[in-house]
């Protein structure tokens, strides 16, 4: 579904990814790892057209990403959650996730002044799908809490959600689980398994957590030094020997 | 072709006072990070308190009055506006110094009152000859002057330990706050040193156009010296104000004529526009990079 | 207990996205609008009319184009007064020298100052922050010299172009009532579809915008589209709001009665009313507008007539003094006052 191939980009003199393929097939859930500042949200950044990358190209179901200007990308289908979450801290939880039924909306400018009508109807429909995706994320009690008064958590949740509400074929995690008590971990994991089984979303997630690494994906890419050491089903890289060096002393296995 | 030259130096010669209020500005947000709209109305404030004081004390003394005075407001300024509404986004701040902006102009004029005053500090005003241009004496003095403040600024801020500790302060609060720098007493220095910079530029500006609400309005023409040259650049202040000093007044003298006059009021900033599309900092800013 | 909103169920989303979703509140409004249609003609004087509550509305609808683009899209914008003149220069033109009928030289106003205000927005698709605010400046420069050397449009730097008596499908409107309706149904009309634009997709891509916008991008909003909306739309309301203010209250238009201070004073009113809602626009335009008249009440009845210059500094002295309060105290200004003054009479007289 998603084919990598070859990417470079740098910050300044600092080379992020130095020549990274990888391909994402439908359906899986792909985990994407390495020590800190190995490149794996400068990836995630050029798939989404964040960054455009100095080299290279990206192709989801044959579309060339990088060719393309970047509010389209979301257009073919790909969500994302950020590793700071990038929540609209001054709107609504309501509001976050409806933003992301974005796409989906078709009337206009003037349609929407006047609401009544054709603008209103939609809205209705959509906060249906909206209301759906609260319930399944089991954050109804928050709807009309602003985004910024919200516990770390619930906030990653709520970004979750609104990357749901845009019905994307992938999805990108950045590290969703980051700094969340066992608990939390485990709802968004099964969140995240849901989503990949009920609702056939591919989905590609940056962890650092290797007990939820292992049990919840399909297959593993292992990034360093902006360069792909590692690749194959969790069981294979568990042993990998060029992996456990990278990670040499971080590793803490469940 | 002599005139087009003499317009170049008068110019050059004005920009560099433009570069002096444009520094004011720049070392505020180099130190504090916040943007000071208010740098004209201090400008205004510090003029008319020195021509107060020069109705009764002679030159010296009252530039010493109106320092301490600038120095008193700068302490206020910090602990009145600033530090309740550090933790706030800097646009903010940036309104907050729009409203005190007004109020300084408030405060200045209501006891010192409204009318256009002279300002006359000693320096003669007739043109002298090198080598077949005409230059203005006046503005030759007030470019040395300003010159001579950039000078010493920029080295404070390079070479001297508080200086080092003021750049640490604009570049992150809390790394300095944990370093041990003392946030409310950078900023009061760094409002200090721009109300100083205020009262030069005031006395230079005075003298040239009078003790007026006008004078407020250089700031005005400051800012597209400032987005010109990056609002975080000693440098960029420097080039960007001798720039748009020599291209405003061959704009207006040259260009001028043919559409009506006038342009030097909008002309700075149709430059700054122009040069901010292709360079969005600035000619010599930082570029800030979002993380995402 | 007097101001119930527990035991308000909804039933339907479409209920719940109402703008008046409280029974109380709707109630309110419709008192007011009765008020401002059917009251006021009756109640207030001509002063009233023409000198107060003409301005205030005109103003409030200028703001709330502001609040559009600043305080919804984050936009700030400084030169904001200018879209009013080019608004108010337009729909003089068109109705003066080309007799178009003159509810839509009203528009048409607005729409050329839409498009102008659309042009100088460009610059806010490559540039942010502190730069973009000068930048905007730059709007209130330009164009307060193009209104004027330009002889086609002003008729020369001196000059003010009065406005023809006014009529509408041939009803003269030449009394303070009329006037007062023409520009009570504008407002009203224009609000309430500002209204439904900022609690529909617009807006909350507007706000998504303000609060990141590399997010907002990435979700599949067009910066491009939504930045540049931002502009026409709030330009369109400041030219609207510039030409009524000139039929009905200046009589002329003059290019002095939309300067730099008027754009910081509308700034002003979005910082006090409260930036991002639609009510706090009409809270700092009637703020603003009634500002001179409290603080020469106030002199007046410690005895002494002040000076008329004296009575601008103190006038200066105020505005910068509440900007700052409200930004320190308020940030969300007297909107955000006046729901929570609610929400404090909701459990009235038990407070907990």
């Amino acid at each position: 579904m998603l084919q990598v191939e070859d990417i470079h980009i740098s910050f300044g003199v600092l080379k992020a990814l130095n020549g990274v393929s990888l391909e994402i097939h439908k359906g899986e859930i792909l985990a994407i790892i390495g020590p800190n500042g190995a490149g794996k949200t400068s990836l995630v950044n050029v798939i989404n057209g964040v960054y455009n990358p100095a080299q290279g190209h990206i192709f989801f179901e044959n579309q060339d990403l990088t060719i393309m200007p970047h509010h389209h990308i979301a257009a073919l289908g790909i969500a994302r959650t950020f590793q700071n979450v990038a929540l609209f801290k001054g709107m609504t939880v309501l509001d976050n996730i409806m933003v992301g039924r974005n796409l989906k909306m078709r009337s206009n400018f003037f349609a929407q002044g006047i609401y009544w009508g054709f603008a209103q109807r939609e809205e209705i429909r959509h906060r249906e799908v909206v209301e759906r995706v609260i319930d399944w994320l089991e954050i109804e009690h928050i709807r009309k809490t602003p985004a910024g008064m919200l516990p770390y958590g619930l906030q990653k949740r709520v970004e979750l959600g609104r990357a749901l509400a845009a019905e994307p074929k992938l999805l990108l995690l950045d590290e969703p689980m980051a700094g969340m008590n066992l608990e939390e971990k485990e709802d968004i994991a099964r969140f995240i398994l849901d989503a990949n089984e009920e609702l056939g979303t591919t989905i590609a997630l940056i962890e650092h957590d290797m007990g939820v690494v292992m049990d919840i994906s399909d297959q593993v890419v292992v990034l360093d030094y902006g360069e792909k050491i590692a690749e194959g089903p969790p069981e294979e890289i568990r042993h990998n020997e060029k992996v456990i060096k990278a990670y040499l002393g971080t590793a803490r296995q469940k | 072709m002599i005139f087009a030259v003499e317009v170049v130096i008068g110019g050059l010669l004005v920009g560099i006072m433009y570069s002096l209020v444009a520094l004011g500005f720049v070392l505020i947000y180099k130190a504090s990070g916040i943007f000071n709209f208010a740098q004209g109305d201090m400008t205004l404030f510090a003029a008319l308190a020195l021509v107060g004081f020069l109705s009764i004390l002679p030159l010296w003394l009252s530039i010493i009055g109106v320092l301490a005075i600038m120095i008193v407001l700068a302490i206020a300024i910090e602990a009145i506006v600033l530090r309740p509404l550090v933790a706030r986004p800097p646009l903010a701040l940036f309104m907050a110094t729009i409203g005190l902006g007004f109020l300084l102009q408030g405060i200045g004029q209501g006891i010192w009152g409204t009318d256009p005053k002279g300002l006359n500090i000693g320096i003669s005003d007739i043109p002298f000859e090198v080598k077949g241009l005409m230059i203005s004496q006046f503005d030759l003095v007030g470019a040395a002057l300003s010159g001579g403040l950039v000078f010493g600024l920029v080295w404070f801020f390079q070479k001297s330990r508080t200086g080092r500790a003021l750049r640490a302060v604009s570049d992150d609060h809390e790394a300095a706050l944990s370093v041990g720098i003392s946030l409310k007493k950078a900023w009061a220095i760094t409002w200090a040193i721009s109300g100083v910079v205020a009262l030069v530029a005031g006395i230079m500006w005075g003298s040239r156009l009078g003790v007026q609400f006008s004078l407020s309005l250089i700031a005005l023409k400051a800012l597209p010296v400032l987005i010109l040259g990056g609002i975080d650049s000693i440098p960029g202040a420097i080039i960007a104000g001798l720039v748009v000093g020599a291209s405003e007044n061959l704009a207006e003298v040259f260009v001028g004529p043919y559409v009506g006059g006038g342009i030097q009021t909008f002309f700075p900033y149709l430059l700054a526009l122009l040069v901010l599309w292709f360079k969005p900092y600035g000619m010599f800013g930082r570029e800030i990079i979002e993380r995402v | 207990m007097i101001y119930r909103e527990c035991g308000v169920f909804k039933a339907t989303y479409g209920a719940d996205m109402a703008i008046f979703p409280i029974p109380l509140d709707r109630w309110g409004m419709i008192l007011i609008l009765i008020v401002a249609f059917i009251g006021m003609p009756f109640l207030a004087s001509d002063y009233w009319l023409s000198s107060i509550l003409i301005p205030f509305l005109v103003f409030s609808l200028a703001a709330l184009g502001l609040n559009f683009l600043t305080g919804y899209a984050g936009q700030l914008s400084l030169g904001h007064a200018a879209f009013m003149a080019v608004g108010a220069y337009a729909s003089l033109i068109l109705y003066g020298r080309y007799e178009v009928p003159l509810l839509l030289s009203l528009l048409g106003g607005g729409l050329v100052a839409a498009a102008v205000g659309t042009v100088f927005g460009i610059p806010s698709l490559r540039i942010k922050g502190f730069y973009l605010a000068v930048s905007t400046l730059a709007a209130q420069f330009i164009i307060e010299w193009g209104l004027t050397h330009w002889k086609w449009i002003s008729g020369g730097v001196f000059g003010t172009v009065d406005t023809p008596p006014m009529q509408v499908f041939a009803w003269p409107i030449d009394t303070p009532v009329k006037k007062y309706y023409l520009v009570l149904c504008f407002v009203v009309l224009l609000t309430t579809f500002g209204k439904n634009l900022v609690r529909s997709q617009v807006g909350r891509a507007w706000m998504a915008i303000r609060d990141m916008d590399v997010a907002a991008e990435i979700i599949g909003i067009s910066l491009f589209r939504h930045k540049l909306l931002a502009f026409a739309v709030s330009s369109f309301y400041a030219g609207v709001a510039g030409g009524l203010i000139t039929f009905t209250y200046y009589g002329a238009a003059n290019i002095e009665a939309f300067n730099l201070m008027v754009s910081f004073h509308l700034l002003g009113m979005i910082i006090i009313g409260g930036m991002g809602s639609v009510l706090g626009s009409f809270f700092g335009g009637g703020f603003i507008t009634l500002l001179p008249i409290f603080i020469n009440q106030f002199a007046r009845s410690f005895g002494t007539m002040l000076r008329s210059d004296l009575l601008a500094c103190i006038e200066l002295i105020v505005f910068g003094g509440l900007i700052i309060f409200f930004l320190i105290v308020e940030p969300y200004g007297l909107a955000r006052l006046w729901q929570t003054l609610k929400e404090k009479l909701r459990l009235w007289p038990f407070p907990y």
